[in-house]
């Protein structure tokens, strides 16, 4: 019962770090219709911002997390409007193709400026300490990690439901041209989308390099592509399913490689997404509505 | 108030909207009647800037329209009530008309008018919190109408306010058009309904295939031949 524990303590923080990222993808499939391959690397992104912040500027790591998330909003509106905003019209695949191509240009770039080779976190940002509670071992980045993420779900929680920002993306989201005809800018709306989308993948990344202790520029793919199956686990489009689509994914992660083989826990997420395809395409928070014709 | 001259509307390769020339005038209700297909949603859309014309002018207040970007035209008094309804169905009553009020900043002026449009419809009151989507067809019409209405319009484009709706929710949702006319609000009614729109108009357009075929007053138009054999049913 013991290890049963220690292991969702261990899940919740690698959950946490999924359902930031997977918030990402949902937002931006929610407004425009794209998965946005591109996700997984704005987090490596905001981990390198993070890094360079604790190193070169000697910040400490919650100022590390909000340079990375302004760095990697910024980021994020440049390519929008540089690469998705043209294709507004075009074939959804032709966007799709293009987040790829967004994707691996982020990842080679950052190879060319920076090198392959991975870069260690610098460990006096965050001296790890473990805290024994009843038997549980939590270490002190858990705690840093689950809260730092519930309080950014929180505050997004709290903008989409009750500002007027918020409002104005949900009715984009709902119905583009009628958000037109309110006097809403869809353009601007959609810049704000990933914005705030990037700026939670960003602060993913910072708490991967914490929790994790390296960035490497090829960091992003493997927790994007998984993110991506939590959003969809959770049903795409659905904020509040990303948050628990993340932290299931996370959760049956650890307890993949804590009772089965660590080998297998890839290929266990993956199959999770064969699986919802197969029996609820629109995940865990969605109705079968249907495409709108 | 408003006139649009030789607007020519394309969807790629149809030509949507021939040479369309409208005009209404401050404080009246003019309407535009034709069969499916005709080119009316056209015209509304084209007026709100979601579509632009190749060529031909709208002219509101002494400004040129077809270059004003969407956001700007609302902003400038004109309003739509978008053809099938499209209030937001996962968004409360309330979010809904607040999202009318969106470029407003007068705070106090909109809480009047939320009020003013819960005592049009009370039925919107007691239903404030619930998903628009959950609404009646009818209930959901009163809700397209009151969140236009919001955004406090000088001249609010309707498009088939009674499409779907029983007869007698037909009647009333007409009552309403007519007093908020009556209130000030200049109208540019859509409809296939010739019957219930000429009824309530003071001038009339009638369109088919994209273009004006006729227009007049609108109880001159009601006692028409050709409108009465081909929209009044005989």
């Amino acid at each position: 019962m013991l290890e049963f524990t220690q292991q969702i303590v261990n899940g919740l923080s690698l959950g946490a770090i999924y359902a930031l990222i997977a918030l990402g993808y949902t937002m931006v499939y929610g407004i425009i219709k794209l998965i946005n391959f591109a996700h997984g690397d704005i987090m490596m992104v905001g981990a390198f911002v993070g890094y360079f912040s604790l190193t070169l500027l000697g910040t400490n790591i919650m100022v590390a997390m909000v340079t990375a998330m302004i760095a990697c909003a910024v980021l994020g509106v440049i390519i929008e409007k540089v690469a998705y905003r043209p294709l507004r019209n075009s074939t959804r695949i032709a966007a799709l193709i293009t987040a790829i191509g967004v994707s691996l240009f982020l990842e080679y770039i950052t190879i060319f400026l920076l090198g392959p080779s991975q870069k260690v976190f610098p460990e006096s940002a965050f001296p790890i300490k473990a805290y024994d509670l009843a038997g549980l071992s939590v270490l002190n980045k858990d705690i840093f990690v689950v809260v730092s993420a519930v309080v950014l779900m929180l505050i997004l929680q709290y903008i989409i439901k009750w500002t007027k920002t918020g409002k104005a993306m949900r009715a984009v989201s709902l119905d583009q041209e009628a958000a037109v005809l309110m006097g809403i800018s869809v353009d601007k709306t959609i810049s704000i989308t990933f914005a705030i989308g990037s700026a939670l993948a960003a602060a993913a990344g910072v708490m991967y390099g914490v929790y994790y202790s390296t960035v490497n520029p090829l960091m992003g793919i493997i927790p994007g592509l998984k993110a991506f199956v939590a959003a969809v686990l959770g049903g795409i489009g659905i904020i509040p399913g990303a948050m628990v689509g993340g932290f299931l994914m996370g959760l049956l992660e650890t307890m993949v490689s804590g009772y089965g083989s660590s080998l297998y826990r890839d290929a266990v997420a993956f199959g999770v997404l064969i699986l919802i395809l197969l029996i609820k395409p629109t995940g865990l928070f969605g109705k079968d509505t249907g495409e709108k014709v | 108030m408003l006139r649009s001259v030789d607007l020519d509307v394309y969807y790629g390769a149809i030509h949507a909207l021939k040479k369309l020339s409208i005009e209404v005038e401050q404080g009246t209700i003019v309407t535009l009647i034709g069969a499916n297909g005709a080119g009316k949603t056209t015209t509304l859309k084209t007026i709100s800037g979601l579509l632009r014309p190749r060529n031909g002018s709208i002219v509101y207040k002494n400004t040129e329209l077809t270059k004003v970007a969407p956001e700007k035209i609302v902003e400038m008094g004109i309003s739509q009530v978008p053809e099938g309804r499209r209030v937001f169905a996962s968004m409360s009553v309330l979010e809904n008309l607040e999202m009318g009020a969106y470029l407003r900043k007068d705070k106090k002026a909109m809480a009047d008018d939320m009020e003013n449009v819960f005592t049009r419809f009370p039925r919107l009151k007691e239903r404030r919190k619930q998903m628009a989507g959950t609404l009646s067809g009818g209930e959901q019409q009163m809700l397209a109408i009151g969140r236009a209405l919001m955004a406090r319009p000088q001249l609010l484009l309707m498009d088939e306010p009674s499409m779907g709706l029983a007869p007698l929710l037909v009647k009333e949702i007409f009552e309403i058009i007519k007093d908020i006319n009556e209130k000030g609000t200049t109208i540019l009614l859509v409809e296939q309904n010739a019957h219930m729109a000429l009824s309530i108009a003071h001038k009339a357009y009638v369109i088919e295939t994209g273009e004006i075929v006729l227009h007049g007053e609108a109880k001159d138009l009601m006692n028409s031949e050709e409108v009465k054999s081909a929209y009044l049913g005989g």
